[in-house]
């Protein structure tokens, strides 16, 4: 029997395995990639609590999200292209001028 | 009757909600005059002259600040209220901030003004940007629904990103953008978890209704007679389940903490503020300080103060620890840098670590404490960078401790006008600074978190250090003998005397800022009256 829990850990999973893909992957594209991941293991999370708590408001969210998300991934592209333009292939290890 | 008709006349109707229009008419302006400003630029742009966009702004931001005072003086006579189905908050509190995030924009269009022509950036995209990044952080600031919350948070932050990156002949400026961008990102994905987390454990996305779930919640879990509790009317039937013990909440909680902790730079979620700080074109960093700084804490009081104020012994301690680390990282390391606007990044990391000692208190003292500390830092912060923002000189490449030897000399009001606001922000009696302090750490003892105030006060002993090497770099060395003359812009030289003037004025004379902090009640309501 798969209750709500099963898509709970699932969304747990998602969303750490998007979490850790951030941290340790270097091209910026896939990053873009995980934080997708994250935002949709939380849609999971929404959609399962909205249909245990019987309520509107949970699945009526992940419209939101995913307007958000597809807002997100344009600026974060339109930054990746214009670096790309002044340096091809660049890497998030490449771009470390800023320290200190 | 045709059968199709009662069939839908049998459909449940949708219930379209009340709303009040007053109070959301400066949301409306904010994010109104940005897209007019941008249509009338695309349409006439060439016959326009150079100041216009500017202008607009300020004038846009003036209008935002018009339109706020009725609201404040309707909720003053019939007290706080809600609207749109319970989703924007009618209260004080959030007319507070909207007011400090309108002033933010007209100081910030000011100080851009003469930045932009001088970076050959000139375009209205910076002022669109401006605006529609208030217009989001009015939305948090008054949102009572964590996913209205959220959408202004976004709307907020994806305005910034691109004003971070904007500098496009600058590798730092996009670089700090992609940073920005991504650990940002990164915190809004935790910040929506939390949401979900938190919706499943309280079974509600308005704040109203998730503190009045928390009045014996947990104990509902456990027994069904508890049921009759007046805080549980209306509790759907799923969420006893969901919450047998209150982990859900607490994990939702941190999550939640996690987003805001990055949005106000407080440590350990800091890491991106020196970059972004020393990388972000300046008028961009006063705008961040100040507007984006003030939108986080007042979302982070909505919901902690608000929502979660039935469980406030659980988030205090982590505040508590937030604040300390902050304070401790925040004054300690901005000594060892050697860009002015780096230190000033880590300075803007000690001030939240004394506006979280003031949200630490959960007392309505401690919530007009924050509000006065925001305005404070907020005025300080902006006349700071606007003052780098000139000193920084073409390609804003000059923000070296060294770009700002013997200034006294060169430019001497100006560098007697940035004397203040680092002894204000240094906390020096006299200034605005020093009551914002006082107060946060007045609530902090009034909650009898003794050892935190007195940390707070060692930080600021610390922090007053670094202030005063700027200052002595500023008097006492001489300038480089090859240093060029500067020349310094309309704009940036009223909005420094502006926030010189508040500085002074509410140092010796803070009564009416702390009224009006103390007024601006957080007091979340599910309904309207």
């Amino acid at each position: 029997m798969v209750t709500a829990s099963w898509y709970l850990i699932l969304a747990a999973a998602l969303f750490t395995i998007g979490a850790v893909g951030l941290l340790v992957r270097r091209n910026p594209l896939i990053m873009f990639m995980c934080v997708e991941l994250m935002l949709n293991a939380v849609n999971l999370t929404f959609i399962t609590f909205g249909r245990e708590l019987n309520d509107i408001g949970g699945q009526v969210s992940v419209f939101f999200v995913l307007v958000v998300a597809a807002a997100e991934v344009v600026v974060g592209l339109a930054i990746v292209v214009a670096i790309n333009r002044r340096r091809p292939q660049a890497t998030a290890d490449d771009l470390s001028a800023l320290r200190g | 009757m045709l059968p199709v008709l009662a069939e839908a006349n049998s459909l449940p109707q949708a219930n379209i909600p009340d709303i009040q229009w007053l109070p959301l008419i400066p949301h409306i302006v904010m994010a109104g005059a940005a897209v007019v400003l941008l249509t009338i630029v695309s349409v006439a742009g060439r016959w326009l002259p150079g100041w216009f966009a500017s202008a607009w702004t300020a004038a846009a931001g003036l209008a935002v600040l018009a339109t706020a005072i009725p609201v404040w003086i309707r909720v003053d006579q019939e007290g706080e209220s809600s609207t749109i189905a319970g989703s924007i908050g009618v209260d004080q509190f959030s007319v507070f901030i909207i007011v400090l995030l309108a002033c933010s924009v007209v100081l910030t269009a000011l100080v851009a003004d003469g930045f932009l022509h001088r970076e050959s950036l000139d375009g209205p995209a910076f002022y669109v940007l401006l605006m529609l990044s208030a217009a989001g952080g009015i939305t948090m600031a008054s949102a009572n629904n964590l996913i209205v919350l959220f959408l202004g948070l976004e709307i907020l932050s994806l305005a910034v990103y691109v004003l971070v990156a904007m500098h496009l002949r600058r590798a730092e400026s996009q670089e700090a953008g992609i940073k920005y961008f991504v650990l940002g990102a990164f915190a809004s994905a935790f910040l929506l978890y939390g949401i979900a987390l938190v919706y499943g454990a309280t079974g509600s996305l308005n704040l109203a209704d998730i503190r009045l779930r928390q009045g014996g919640w947990f104990a509902y879990a456990g027994s069904e007679s508890s049921s009759t509790d007046a805080g549980m009317q209306g509790v759907p039937e799923g969420v006893a389940m969901l919450s047998a013990d209150n982990g859900l909440l607490l994990a939702g909680m941190a999550m939640l903490l996690v987003g805001f902790g990055f949005k106000v730079a407080a440590v350990p979620f800091h890491a991106w503020t020196p970059d972004v700080y020393q990388g972000a074109p300046s008028p961009v960093v006063s705008y961040m300080a100040a507007g984006v700084k003030a939108a986080g804490f007042a979302a982070l009081l909505r919901v902690f103060f608000g929502g979660f104020l039935g469980v406030a012994d659980d988030w205090q301690p982590v505040m508590f620890g937030l604040a300390i680390a902050s304070l401790a990282v925040g004054s300690m390391l901005a000594i060892v840098q050697t860009d002015v606007k780096r230190i000033l990044a880590y300075s803007s990391i000690s001030h939240a670590g004394f506006i979280l000692v003031g949200v630490q208190a959960a007392t309505d003292d401690g919530v007009a404490s924050v509000l006065f500390y925001l305005a404070a830092y907020a005025a300080m912060a902006i006349g700071s960078f606007a003052v780098i923002t000139v000193v920084s000189g073409p390609g804003d490449e000059g923000t070296g401790l060294d770009s700002l030897r013997g200034l006294a000399a060169r430019r001497p009001l100006l560098a007697a006008a940035f004397t203040v606001l680092l002894l204000s922000q240094a906390g020096i009696p006299f200034t605005v600074g020093f009551w914002a302090k006082f107060e946060v750490i007045t609530a902090a003892v009034d909650a009898r978190s003794f050892w935190l105030a007195v940390i707070a006060m060692l930080a600021a002993v610390v922090a007053a250090f670094l202030y005063l090497r700027i200052v002595v770099t500023m008097f006492l060395e001489s300038p480089d003998a090859d240093a060029p003359r500067l020349s310094i812009p309309r704009g940036p030289a009223v909005a420094v005397v502006i926030v010189v003037l508040f500085t002074l004025a509410f140092g010796i004379y803070p009564e009416p800022l702390l009224n009006l902090a103390d007024d601006a009640w957080l007091n979340l309501r599910l309904h309207a009256h």
